[in-house]
C-alpha cells in the first residue's frame, strides 16, 4: 500500500481525501496557495506545502510546482479531488513520467472522454444510445441548418470541450441558429480554447441522471446505482439524490449496463461517472463521461455502504476490486445539498468573507464533508462551495426530514450562504413527490419568495429582546473576532452587570 | 437601560434591567417574563414565559442581525441618550456612500465623478470568485466623488465612491 499521498487540490474534497488517507494510515501531504494558508486542508494534513499565488493558475493548476512537490515530500500518489487538474491527462501523463501513481484512469482513457465529439464517435460504435445529432463539430453554418432541419427544432448546441454551460445555446427555431452557433463558437474558443461545436436534438425539461462506476486494473467493471441531479442553475448542480425517485430495478439494471460498456469501450480504471439525460418517456441518453471523483459522491456512498476514496486508492494500488456486481445492495435514500457562499438576495453572488460564527448539525442521518470553520476567511479566489450537507434515511422522506431538520440547525455567520434556498426546495410540493427535471429551479427561483406563511409570534418579540441584550452587553457577548471590529464608541455600552463579567468568563473557557 | 429598536420599520420601546441574573423587560410599556442565557458569544438562549427561543447574532457595522430559527431580523438600536444616534439618522438624508459589496478586486469603473446618476445606475463593477458584481447608486444625483482605482482589492463594507 501507499506510505503518502499527495492531494492535489483544496477545500472539502481535500478534507474529504485527507480523512480517507489517515482511515487507511497513510500520510497525506496538503499543497496550498498564498490565501490558502490558514484553511482546513492545512490543518489536517501530515504536510503541506505552498505552491504559489492565489491565482489557480499559478498554484493549483500548475503541473510542475506540484510534480516537484510530489519528489520532495516523496508521495508514492497523487489524488486530485475534482476540478483543478483532476481531468487533465497531462497532469496523468507527467505523473506517470514522475513515477508517481495517479489515482484516476489512464491519461488515454481521459483523453478519449475529454472531448465530447470523440467520446460520442466512440459510443457511436459501442452501441450507446445518445441523443442524435452530430457527432463531429460543424464545419459551416449551412450544415448546422441542415443537421437542425433534419432532427427538428428546438436544437441544442455545445462545446466539444465544454462543461459547466458554457458555449452551451438552446435554439428555438432556423432564425436564432446563426447568432447562436456564432455565440456558441466564440464562447467556447474564450472558455476553452476551442471553437469546435456540435449540434443535437433539444430534449425539454430533462432529468439529469448519472450512473457512477468503477473499474479495477484487471479488467473488473461495476456501476454502484444512479444519482439524480436534476436540480441545477446555471446548468451547476445544486441537489444531488440517489437512488433517483424514477428509477425502479430494471432501469437501473439497464443503465447500469450501458454504462459499464461505455467506461470498457474506453479503457476506464478507477471512479467514474456516466452522465445521461433523461427524457419523459424514461429514455435515456448518454450525454458524457467524468473521469473523476464527483463532488456528489457521498450519496452513492450512503446508499451502498461502500466508501469510494478508499476503494480508488485500493484500485490504484493494483488490487482487484473486494465485491462483484451481484454483491453491490442499495439501501435508504441519500440527499445531498450543495452550501455555497452566495448571497441569496443578490441574485446568488458570491459571498467571500470571515465567518464570525459557525453552527454545524448532527444527530441521526446526517453527513457533513466540510471545508470552513468559525474564523476562517473564505477568499474569494476559488469556486464558493463551502460545504456539503447530506442527509440520509430510511426511505425518502425520511432524508428529506432529517436534511431540513438540519438545515435549522445550521448556520453560518459573517458571511451569505445559500442554506435558505434548501429549505425553499425540501418544502416544495414538486420536489416532495419527486417531480423534478432540469428546469425546476429556475422555475422556483422565479416564484416570489413567499414569506413564512406562519411566523412564530413570538419570534419578532424575542428578536428586539435579544437585540437589546447583545447591545447592553457589548463586548462581551460577541465572538473574539469581531471585538476587533467593534471599536466605535457607540457599539461599547457600559453594562454594569455580573451578567456581563459571567459572560466574558464563559467565552473564556 | 432604555432602548429603541426598529425591525423592518416597525419601532419598539425596550426597557432592560438585570440584577443579580434576573432580567426584567418592559416592551412598549408591558411587562415581559424573560429568562436569558448567553450560551455562547452571539448565541442567547431566551426564555419568553416557558416558550424557548435560540437567537444568533451577527454584527453588520452598527445593525444587528438577528435570527430566530431560520428568520433574519435586521435591528437599528438606538440608545436615546446618545447624541450619535440622532446624528446619525439626518446623515442618511444627506451625501450617500457607495460600497463594496463583497470582498473582490474593482475591475471596471463606469462613470466619471460628476456623472448624472439614477438610483440603480451602475457605477463601477466588483470582481470575486469570478462572478461580476455592478455597484449601483443609492440614489438619484451626481457622483461627488470616486475614491478607488480600477485593479484596487476592496473588502466588503468598504467606501468606493460617494453620491449627493
Amino acid at each position: 500500500m501507499f506510505k503518502k499521498i499527495l492531494i492535489a487540490n483544496r477545500g472539502e474534497i481535500a478534507v474529504r481525501v485527507i480523512r480517507a488517507c489517515h482511515e487507511m494510515r497513510i500520510s497525506a501531504v496538503a499543497v496550498y496557495s498564498d490565501v490558502d494558508r490558514a484553511s482546513l486542508h492545512v490543518r489536517k494534513a501530515d504536510e503541506a506545502y505552498p505552491i504559489g499565488p492565489a491565482a489557480a493558475k499559478e498554484s493549483y493548476l500548475n503541473i510542475d510546482k506540484i510534480i516537484s512537490v510530489a519528489k520532495q515530500s516523496a508521495a508514492d500518489a497523487i489524488h486530485p479531488g475534482y476540478g483543478f487538474l483532476s481531468e487533465n491527462a497531462q497532469f496523468a501523463r507527467a505523473c506517470a513520467d514522475a513515477g508517481v501513481k495517479f489515482i484516476g484512469p489512464t491519461a488515454a482513457a481521459m483523453d478519449a472522454m475529454g472531448s465530447k465529439t470523440r467520446a460520442r464517435q466512440a459510443m457511436e460504435k459501442a452501441g450507446v444510445p445518445f441523443v442524435p445529432g452530430t457527432s463531429r463539430g460543424l464545419d459551416s453554418f449551412e450544415q448546422a441548418q441542415t443537421v437542425a432541419e433534419r432532427i427538428g427544432y428546438p436544437v441544442m448546441l455545445k462545446a466539444a470541450a465544454g462543461g459547466g454551460g458554457k458555449g452551451m445555446r438552446l435554439v428555438h427555431s432556423p432564425d436564432e441558429l446563426k447568432s447562436s452557433l456564432e455565440g456558441a463558437q466564440s464562447e467556447a474558443e474564450r472558455a476553452f480554447g476551442d471553437g469546435e461545436v456540435y449540434l443535437e436534438q433539444a430534449i425539454v425539461n430533462p432529468r439529469h441522471i448519472e450512473m457512477q462506476v468503477l473499474a479495477d486494473e484487471h479488467g473488473n467493471t461495476v456501476y454502484l446505482g444512479e444519482r439524480e441531479c436534476s436540480l441545477q442553475r446555471r446548468h451547476q448542480k445544486v441537489v444531488e439524490e440517489a437512488p433517483s425517485p424514477i428509477v425502479d430495478p430494471d432501469m437501473r439494471r439497464r443503465m447500469g449496463q450501458t454504462a459499464v460498456r461505455v467506461a470498457q469501450s474506453a479503457g476506464y480504471t478507477n471512479a467514474g461517472t456516466v452522465e445521461f439525460l433523461v427524457d419523459e418517456q424514461k429514455n435515456f441518453y448518454f450525454l458524457e463521461m467524468n473521469t473523476r471523483l464527483q463532488v456528489e459522491h457521498p450519496v452513492t456512498e450512503l446508499i451502498t455502504g461502500l466508501d469510494l476514496v478508499h476503494l480508488q486508492i485500493h484500485i490504484a494500488n493494483g488490487e482487484p476490486l473486494p465485491f462483484r456486481q451481484e454483491d453491490v445492495n442499495i439501501r435508504g435514500h441519500a440527499i445531498e445539498c450543495r452550501i455555497y457562499a452566495e448571497d441569496p438576495d443578490n441574485n446568488y453572488f458570491p459571498s467571500p468573507g470571515k465567518i464570525t460564527l459557525l453552527l454545524a448539525p448532527s444527530g441521526p442521518g446526517i453527513r457533513r464533508d466540510s471545508g470552513m470553520y468559525e474564523g476562517w476567511t473564505v477568499p474569494m479566489d476559488y469556486d464558493p462551495l463551502l460545504a456539503k450537507l447530506i442527509g440520509y434515511g430510511t426511505d425518502r422522506a425520511q432524508a428529506i426530514g432529517r436534511l431540513q431538520r438540519a438545515l435549522n440547525e445550521y448556520f453560518v455567520g459573517g458571511i451569505k450562504t445559500n442554506i435558505s434556498l434548501f429549505r425553499r426546495i425540501l418544502s416544495d410540493q414538486d420536489f416532495e413527490a419527486g417531480k423534478i427535471d432540469t428546469g425546476f429551479l429556475d422555475r422556483l427561483l422565479k416564484r416570489t419568495k413567499q414569506a413564512d406563511a406562519h411566523p412564530d409570534p413570538g419570534a419578532e418579540e424575542a428578536a428586539v429582546i435579544a437585540a437589546g441584550m447583545f447591545a447592553m452587553m457589548g463586548q462581551a457577548a460577541a465572538g473574539p473576532l469581531e471585538r476587533a471590529a467593534m471599536d466605535s464608541p457607540q457599539n461599547v455600552i457600559s453594562a454594569h452587570s455580573n451578567w456581563k463579567a459571567a459572560a466574558r468568563r464563559e467565552t473564556l473557557k | 437601560m432604555t432602548y429603541e429598536i426598529s425591525i423592518d420599520g416597525t419601532n419598539y420601546r425596550l426597557e432592560l434591567t438585570q440584577i443579580e441574573g434576573r432580567w426584567t423587560c418592559r416592551l412598549d410599556g408591558r411587562e415581559i417574563e424573560v429568562d436569558a442565557v448567553l450560551a455562547r458569544p452571539d448565541v442567547i438562549s431566551l426564555r419568553l414565559g416557558n416558550k424557548a427561543f435560540e437567537v444568533k447574532c451577527e454584527r453588520a457595522g452598527t445593525d444587528l442581525h438577528l435570527w430566530v430559527g431560520s428568520v433574519r431580523y435586521e435591528a437599528e438600536v438606538r440608545d436615546p441618550r446618545s447624541l450619535r444616534s440622532r446624528a446619525r439618522a439626518i446623515d442618511d438624508r444627506g451625501p450617500r456612500k457607495l460600497t463594496a459589496p463583497m470582498p473582490g478586486k474593482v475591475v471596471r469603473i463606469l462613470l466619471r465623478e460628476g456623472a448624472e446618476v439614477d438610483a440603480g445606475t451602475g457605477v463601477m463593477v466588483v470582481e470575486a470568485m469570478k462572478m461580476q458584481n455592478e455597484v449601483k447608486s443609492p440614489k438619484k444625483g451626481k457622483i461627488q466623488k470616486i475614491v478607488v482605482r480600477e485593479g484596487a482589492a476592496v473588502n466588503a463594507g468598504d467606501v468606493l465612491g460617494i453620491v449627493e
